[in-house]
């Protein structure tokens, strides 16, 4: 009941704010927290990077394999992306098989990523058919301060970015690996921006005491190109059509920021 | 690689004879499974899916129990022969997926404050998919709902748009889904003009993207009013069976 009682307030004060156009950590409704991106940082992965994006922190590894392609797209390469909510990261998280929340973050990152065709998948077949390579795109949330989906799609493409992928050889059907590497094939650098809805106004970035109190939560990614690539709504309140319109000629000029952001990283 | 399918012919006309705006055919029964709460089934196009809802009832394990309102649990599943290459029974990542939009489209629409401490359990299964099926399943689930006697604020409508063969194109079957541009699906409360599940893939520009949400919203609405005739019928026919009781 307590923490009923809390939230009923806490709303109060966000949602008052909001209407005069402010916000509790004193950003402008429009407005990311601050972004920290590095990347490579972990020498194992064959990409990495490591988001802050304010105080929520968002580590993505991507690992390389050979596997088989799906039996549809014979000719390309397989994405696989994962989320981990590591139980260090919130008093929330608790440690065991992947729960809807980290299921759909994982899903709306690889949408993102996927519907732009950001990988050239089909630079990524080695033997048709037979054996391409497998892209392991794994995001580890480490500290969580609200919005995880623009902070890990962010990381994600900041690690695809420094992905090295290794040179190979065929010998009688087997590959061989060679010490050479390329940098992974990219054609597009989808980026996405996420709304809460707070008493029916939206707020860019929302961070974890907004999204406690938000009836609606709202991303949309957009290729380099200025297409929309991705959509989830999220959260048990609605949307009206002019506000999702709003919200997606808000999101194409964040995104063009942002890219700037994490192209310069 | 296979041939370009053709997704929309020089008329205008789509892979399964419909044209651009033109929703698949809908049937709808209402009240068909003796054992829930309320229930009900969907044709539209190939889709055939059920859905039933058991609740308010106590809720199991106790500790889930919401001290101000009812929890609202929701399992979109698919059967392992309602596609092409059989589906595993476990849930996949992407039925996880889809039962946590969907359980979020019905929130808004449900009183379930009036009902605290219990649970409301709505399960959609897909016995065929054939594209559009969380559409379908929340268009079905929200007459089951209406059937277990739920207040709600609205029905709940669902309708997918998007882009095929270059057009923008009304209730996407499975090839369009799996071969064309861009599905948006999206669930909608016509009283209220509020849309409580929206999920895109594919490419649009915002243009498109406004008159496909537009003309996913003029689907809504055409089913919408089936939705209404299909409970009417249900109601009418108890209706008409009461009085014969009577007079006799």
């Amino acid at each position: 009941m307590m923490s009923v009682m809390v939230s009923r307030i806490r709303r109060q004060q966000i949602a008052q704010l909001i209407a005069d156009g402010k916000r509790l950590d004193g950003r402008g409704l429009k407005d990311y927290r601050p972004i920290q991106i590095e990347s490579g940082i972990i020498g194992k992965a064959e990409g990495s990077a490591r988001v802050r994006l304010g105080k929520t922190e968002v580590m993505v590894g991507v690992k390389i394999d050979i596997g088989e392609p799906f039996s549809d797209r014979p000719n390309e390469g397989v994405l696989t992306t994962n989320a981990e909510f590591v139980p260090l990261a919130s008093p929330e998280f608790e440690a065991g098989p992947p729960g809807e929340e980290s299921m759909e973050l994982a899903r709306v990152v690889d949408r993102g990523v996927r519907e732009s065709k950001a990988i050239e998948l089909e630079k990524l077949c080695i033997i048709p058919g037979k054996k391409v390579f497998v892209i392991f795109v794994d995001v580890y949330v480490l500290n969580h301060d609200g919005n995880l989906i623009d902070a890990s799609t962010l990381a994600s493409i900041a690690a695809l970015l420094n992905t090295k992928i290794f040179k190979y050889e065929i010998k009688d059907g087997e590959v061989e690996k060679k010490p050479d590497l390329s940098p992974l094939p990219l054609r597009d650098i989808p980026i996405s921006v996420t709304f809460a809805s707070i008493n029916g106004i939206l707020v860019v970035d929302p961070w974890l005491d907004e999204e406690e109190v938000m009836d609606a939560r709202l991303t949309i990614a957009f290729s380099k190109d200025g297409k929309i690539c991705a959509i989830q709504k999220g959260g048990s309140g609605t949307l009206s059509p002019q506000q999702i319109i709003e919200a997606a000629n808000i999101a194409k000029e964040k995104t063009e920021e942002l890219r700037e952001i994490v192209v310069k990283s | 690689m296979t041939e370009k399918i053709v997704l929309v012919n020089e008329d205008g006309i789509r892979t399964d004879g419909r044209k651009l705006s033109e929703l698949r055919p809908i049937k709808l029964e209402v009240g068909i499974l003796s054992n829930a709460d309320g229930s009900a089934y969907i044709e539209q196009g190939k889709n055939k899916i059920l859905a039933a809802v058991y609740g308010p009832r106590e809720v199991h394990p106790r500790h889930m129990a919401l001290p101000d309102r009812a929890l609202l649990r929701c399992r979109y599943h698919m059967a392992p022969f309602s596609v092409e290459e059989r589906k595993s029974p476990a849930p996949s990542r992407r039925e996880v997926e889809l039962s946590k939009v969907i359980r979020e489209a019905f929130e808004p629409a449900i009183f379930l404050e009036k009902f605290p401490r219990t649970s409301i359990d709505l399960f959609i299964e897909v016995l065929q998919a054939d594209g559009g099926t969380r559409c379908a399943g929340v268009t079905v689930a929200s007459l089951a709902l209406a059937n277990a006697g739920i207040p709600m604020r609205d029905l709940i409508v669902a309708c997918a748009a998007g882009k095929a063969g270059g057009h923008l194109v009304l209730d996407l079957n499975d090839i369009e889904d799996k071969e064309g541009e861009a599905d948006i699906p999206i669930a909608y409360m016509p009283s209220f003009n509020a849309i409580s599940l929206l999920q895109m893939d594919g490419l649009l520009t915002i243009e498109e993207f406004q008159q496909a949400i537009n003309l996913a919203l003029e689907g809504c609405k055409q089913i919408y009013a089936l939705q209404k005739e299909a409970l009417k019928a249900k109601y009418q026919a108890i209706k008409e069976t009461a009085e014969v009781t009577e007079e006799e």
